[in-house]
């Protein structure tokens, strides 16, 4: 259980202007097993609270913990997939998968096992001992999530880690990481800016409003499970409550906008 | 209207016609799958490099030839390849020409394999850590502009006429480059990397191995190339006191004695070690950082 208290987070402004106050008193929390989006315009804070969440920042004010234990910093509990995908280009792709497991002193013959399973969940065997660069973007953002699986964290954070993949790759992948989550039953944080691919994919959404940072809308949704359930994912996003429930977003999203400026 | 694209056609003509190569200044060629489209100065120059050297040789070989240069100043490529010859055959000063070679190249590459034992860690423990940088950055970035001749007579003075003040000459003028680019190097690491690393479970030392280190592994390629060129530039300084033996001690003693010829050996011969050592610097580079530029 991550939980996420009265957070505040400021940035100190540009030279001689007011610090950015990036996030105002916060609260969230993240189950185990919940998959919970964060949807917003640009800059409303979405990434700072990964950030948080990953570690790599430290709150201004509040706090958070992860079953009880403050989070300190970073940790394989908690591993990112990046918006760009950030592998090692010295690696080729099974070693890429397996480097968290290669960073725990798993040995070789060990760690290649378990890295296989994720190479063809992923769609990638033919490409074992491919160099990353050679792959295509897609490709390499599977990888790239491929890796963050490999370490078994408890949580996985992911910014926008679709976004410059085409509507087809888009959708398998989105598949995917739901069959993966369904299969490791693991948290996950994802942020994106497609409201389609937030309905379709968590199981919370939070809907977040920038100047100051803050979450303005919380809501259960029930699409993903329908997906798990056995129906196909064109058909989810058919349905006329998804498109309703789209529709509603967009709506606060645009009103937000309009408000902020 | 109708004669529109007839208009568009001719106009589209000149371009047509413009050489290949004019109309390369303007827009590369789509590339073969596995290019990359666009990559500043891509292309073949092997050609063009044979055509410069092999009509430079022509030019000097003209020059002479035509007597517009006297020989003293200007000997005829025939010249110094009979030279170099004739070195090759009865040797230099008493000493055959493989042995000034060795030595040459036992200095330079002895001062090298120093200057990257210790300018390697060196570097990368400035870029990793502020305490090293603050300590070291003083006094790499003061003595980096001063040219070695400068500081040679300090050398000998400290470390007498031997070996020892030859070697850490060129050394010190290797170590330089060898550290600012390991140093570099650091920097060159994307922080989604070092972050992923962190989030997967890296240590310190582990981002520093797994990451940094490898990520840094093109920059100290090139730096390697950078100083080691460094390296022969102060061979001749290195080798003005007290040397019997060398490419160096060749050049600066047969100036004294105005045998231009055997100059130009001693100038080539180190220019072709150099460039072989580079070639073969770049080909390991492409071995072991085939990566380098692509990602
Ligand atoms: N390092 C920083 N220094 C100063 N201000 C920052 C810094 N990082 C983010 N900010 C500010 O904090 C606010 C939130 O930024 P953040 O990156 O979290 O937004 P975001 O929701 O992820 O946006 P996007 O959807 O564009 O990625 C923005 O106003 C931004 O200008
Ligand atoms: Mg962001």
């Amino acid at each position: 259980m991550l939980e996420i208290r009265r957070v505040s987070v400021f940035y100190p402004g540009a030279e001689g202007s007011e610090p950015v106050e990036a996030l105002r008193n916060l609260d969230l929390e993240i189950g185990p097993g919940e998959f919970v989006v964060a949807l917003g315009a640009s800059g409303c804070g979405k990434s700072t609270l990964l950030n948080l969440i990953a570690g790599f920042l430290a709150p201004s004010f509040g706090q958070l913990r992860l079953d009880g234990a403050p989070i300190t910093g970073p940790g394989r509990d908690r591993a990112v997939v990046f918006q760009k995908h950030a592998l090692m280009p010295w690696l080729n792709v099974i070693d890429n998968l397996a480097f968290g497991l290669k960073l725990q002193g798993v040995a070789r013959e060990d760690r290649y096992a378990v890295a296989r399973r994720f190479l063809s969940l992923l769609g990638l065997e033919q490409f074992e001992t491919s160099p990353v660069y050679m792959l295509s973007g897609g490709m390499q953002q599977r990888v790239g999530i491929g890796r963050a699986l490999t370490a078994d964290p408890r949580i996985l954070l992911m910014d926008e880690p679709l976004g410059a993949l085409d509507a087809l790759t888009r959708e398998r992948a989105q598949e995917l990481i739901l069959k993966i989550w369904r299969a490791q039953d693991k948290s996950v944080f994802l942020i994106t800016h497609s409201v389609e691919e937030a309905l379709f994919m968590g199981t919370k959404l939070i809907v977040m409003s920038p100047r100051p940072g803050r979450i303005t809308h919380r809501f259960d949704l029930p699409f993903s499970r329908r997906f798990l359930d056995g129906q196909s994912a064109r058909a989810v996003k058919a349905a006329p409550d998804f498109i309703e429930m789209r529709e509603t977003i967009l709506r606060i999203i645009f009103a937000d906008e309009e408000q902020a400026a | 209207m109708s004669f529109e694209p007839h208009a568009e056609a001719t106009r589209a003509k000149p371009a047509q016609a413009q050489s290949h190569w004019l109309r390369r200044l303007w827009r590369a060629a789509p590339t073969k799958p596995g290019q990359t489209y666009g990559v500043p100065g891509e292309g073949r120059t092997l050609p063009i490099s044979v055509g410069a050297v092999v009509l430079a040789l022509v030019a000097w070989q003209a020059v002479t030839a035509l007597g517009l240069v006297a020989p003293l100043f200007l000997p005829s490529p025939v010249q110094v390849v009979q030279k170099f010859v004739a070195i090759l055959q009865s040797g230099y000063t008493g000493a055959p020409l493989w042995l000034h070679v060795l030595v040459s190249a036992a200095r330079v590459f002895a001062a090298f394999a120093l200057a990257c034992l210790i300018g390697i860690p060196l570097g990368l423990a400035m870029g990793m850590s502020p305490v090293m940088r603050g300590l070291f950055d003083p006094f790499l970035e003061f003595y980096r502009p001063i040219p070695p001749l400068a500081y040679l007579p300090l050398m000998i003075i400290w470390f007498g006429i031997g070996e020892t003040s030859k070697v850490l000459l060129i050394f010190l003028a290797v170590l330089a480059p060898v550290t600012l680019g390991a140093r570099a190097g650091v920097r060159s690491v994307a922080i989604e990397q070092i972050h992923a690393a962190y989030s997967l479970g890296a240590t310190r030392a582990q981002v520093l191995r797994e990451v940094v280190m490898r990520a840094a592994l093109p920059e100290i390629l090139t730096a390697l190339r950078i100083g080691v060129g460094f390296g022969w530039t102060t061979l001749v300084a290195a080798e003005m006191v007290a040397s019997t033996q060398g490419l160096g001690y060749m050049v600066l003693s047969a100036s004294q004695f105005l045998q231009t010829s055997t100059v130009l050996v001693g100038i080539i011969l180190i220019g072709l070690i150099a460039w072989v050592f580079d070639l073969s610097m770049r080909a390991l580079e492409r071995r072991i950082v085939p990566w380098k530029g692509r990602m």
